[in-house]
């Protein structure tokens, strides 16, 4: 074949990556004292221990799968939506509110108003960001990561002042800053009994099959590809950039309102603090692992979830600390993205035919 | 006029970390690198600097070079996780926003791992103590407000006139705006670009980490996971809102400081005030504001920042 060392070239860089992702993490878990195989080994055959295991890693993969739609929308769109975290905590806080505003209405409307809120609120703070980057030229990497402390912040105090547990302030409780249990016809039921896995997966699924319609399948999210693929080229076309830029960004920040609504209606049953605990940012590991597709985000968020699961068995059954996973996850955006750029630069694989396939070519002719 | 001393002793006080982590920045976007890996850096630095005095005598007093090494130790750490980044954003072209991402989850993995692996908890140690000017901090006000700080404070001020003297007066500094302005032009006229855009990630990286070593040193005296807590995106904010000049990045770096400091003040001398979230937002919603005034300030920025150079291919 002619191009054969095309492939050669793709398959052995990715090769090379991921040995090099293996091998920093294995010197990472030598430095913290821990036993390589071993700990790959918890990784990796952790949940599959049993069913009820399993369903655990599709738990976290739910909002992994949320929120990394949401940043592969705005990605596509070319802007980097890193403020997940905040907008979250800010659909958290928004359903929370309307759950116990609609505490007695029957389930089939109560949950979706609850969802709408956590969505409404987290599309607010993705606009924001949106907003800035289209108006006033503000880097939305920048102001995304300032608007996730402002909503920590918010939300905090949401759940210490109007969302506080009656039950803790008439000195019932600890004290703990925690909204009181969410009222039985807004929690979203277990899709098996018995395991922690609940309705919040067909959620994230639908999401899924919308982004690919809305990306693939109508002109608003042509539009938007286009306008991420190369914003001057689109203007030209009359694309209007910086409004799909401020509408794809909200519609990021939807989504992680929607992750944050989901995770807790049917995780936590209250909000508490800490339920963000860094999807915002795995989620944006997720969207470039998934390569920024439906079909792909569904796969990366299972394995992610796998990673992130690993927390828990870790500190089970080693001395190796959970904060491993965070490393790996920032060894795995470099690696991608490293990975990305190789295979894309044409330098590196005509040097690459010249080193390894130059010969036979010759034999050839 | 108690509580506005307090402010202000503590606004100088506490500004040092944000300005070195600053002012190295400045040297990674001047040479169009644009470095959001900050606050991971700060943090492997922060850990380094507890490191190596705790292992030495715990929570017991150390001789002053044990605590120099650790400085020292949050340097060279900064400077591997620079040259790093430099080798993915650099050789490898990745994008850099991303890249920045990763490197921020990277050290800040890194350091929680290996905090709990070797040290454990929340453990304290004894840090470099104040240095209190002689004549200079006996003037009343002033003296205190200026003179009775870390060393390490001392060297962050003096180091804005080096950073400009470096950035502006040196070959080397005109050779890294040239590579952040137009690095083709700077190729053409012989400079090796990829080189010095590794030579200012190494610089940038340094003053990261040893910011993040100032601060479990000579601030904290401790260290845990969250100890960075944003500082390292408030550095790359700085540096936009100082339009890549040391002197304008000093003034931000005070001014988010005294914002950040009258809040937790406020919190102490009037405890009845019961909503101070509102009050933590306030230096991050400031941040925010004057990066949207400022958007002129974009233009004055290197043009080349964040494009990757490619030497073989025309742009």
């Amino acid at each position: 074949m002619k191009n054969s060392y095309k492939i050669w070239f793709k398959v052995s860089v990715v090769v090379i990556a991921v040995l090099s992702a293996i091998l920093l993490g294995s010197l990472l878990i030598i430095a913290a004292g821990g036993n390589v195989l071993d700990t790959y080994w918890i990784i990796i055959s952790g949940p599959f221990y049993s069913f009820r295991t399993f369903c655990e890693v599709l738990l976290r993969a739910i909002p992994l799968i949320i929120i990394a739609l949401g940043v592969s929308v705005a990605y596509r769109s070319g802007i980097i939506n890193i403020g997940a975290e905040g907008q979250m905590a800010m659909g958290i806080a928004a359903a929370t509110a309307m759950a116990f505003a609609v505490e007695g209405a029957p389930k089939i409307v109560a949950i979706p108003l609850c969802i709408l809120a956590g969505m409404a609120a987290g599309a607010v703070w993705g606009f924001i960001p949106g907003l800035l980057k289209a108006k006033l030229e503000v880097s939305e990497l920048l102001s995304t990561v300032m608007l996730n402390y402002v909503a920590a912040q918010f939300y905090s105090f949401c759940l210490r002042v109007p969302l506080m547990d009656p039950a803790e302030i008439a000195g019932g409780g600890t004290g703990t800053a925690m909204s009181a249990k969410l009222p039985q016809n807004t929690i979203l039921s277990k899709v098996v009994k018995g395991t922690v896995l609940h309705q919040g997966i067909w959620i994230a699924l639908a999401l899924a099959i919308i982004v690919y319609i809305l990306m693939w399948k109508t002109s608003a999210g042509y539009k938007m590809r286009a306008s991420g693929a190369s914003s001057r080229a689109a203007r030209y076309g009359g694309i209007n950039v910086a409004f799909y830029l401020i509408v794809s960004m909200s519609i990021s920040g939807a989504f992680a309102g929607i992750a944050g609504a989901v995770e807790v209606m049917g995780t936590h049953g209250r909000a508490l603090e800490g339920i963000t605990s860094g999807y915002g940012f795995s989620g944006v590991v997720v969207a470039l692992f998934g390569a920024l597709h439906p079909a792909g985000i569904i796969p990366a968020a299972i394995l992610f979830g796998i990673l992130l699961y690993s927390q828990v068995s870790l500190q089970l059954f080693t001395s190796v600390p959970p904060n491993l996973v965070t490393a790996l996850q920032g060894v795995i955006i470099l690696v991608i993205v490293s990975v990305q750029m190789i295979i894309d630069n044409p330098y590196i694989m005509e040097r690459f035919r010249k080193r390894f396939f130059s010969r036979t070519k010759e034999a050839a002719a | 006029m108690n509580f506005v001393i307090t402010v202000l002793t503590l606004t100088v006080r506490f500004s040092a970390a944000l300005l070195i982590a600053s002012l190295g920045e400045m040297f990674n976007q001047r040479s169009g690198i644009f470095n959001l890996g900050c606050e991971g850096i700060m943090c492997m630095g922060a850990f380094m600097g507890m490191l190596i005095p705790f292992s030495y005598a715990g929570a017991e007093a150390v001789p002053f070079y044990i605590n120099l090494l650790g400085l020292l130790g949050g340097l060279a750490s900064g400077i591997v996780l620079g040259l790093f980044f430099g080798l993915i954003v650099i050789t490898f072209r990745a994008p850099q926003g991303i890249a920045g991402i990763g490197l921020q989850m990277l050290g800040v993995g890194i350091a929680g791992t290996l905090f709990r692996s070797y040290i454990g908890g929340t453990q304290s140690i004894s840090g470099i103590s104040s240095f209190d000017i002689p004549l200079l901090s006996q003037i009343p006000v002033v003296g205190k407000i200026f003179f009775t700080h870390n060393p390490i404070v001392y060297i962050a001020y003096l180091m804005v006139p080096l950073a400009s003297y470096i950035i502006f007066k040196t070959p080397w500094g005109m050779k890294v705006r040239a590579v952040g302005t137009n690095p083709r032009a700077a190729d053409s006229l012989g400079i090796n670009v990829n080189r010095i855009r590794y030579q200012a990630l190494a610089t940038g990286g340094a003053m990261a980490g040893l910011a993040g070593a100032f601060l479990t040193l000579c601030q904290a005296k401790m260290f845990n996971a969250d100890i960075i807590s944003g500082r390292g995106f408030i550095a790359v904010a700085l540096v936009y809102f100082g339009h890549w000049k040391p002197s304008r990045i000093m003034f931000g770096a005070i001014l988010f400081t005294f914002a950040q400091t009258l809040q937790t003040q406020i919190q102490i001398f009037v405890p009845s005030f019961k909503y101070y979230e509102f009050l933590n937002m306030l230096p991050y919603v400031l941040v925010i504001a004057v990066l949207a005034i400022s958007r002129e300030s974009n233009k004055l920025g290197p043009s080349a920042l964040g494009k990757p150079f490619n030497r073989e291919m025309r742009t």
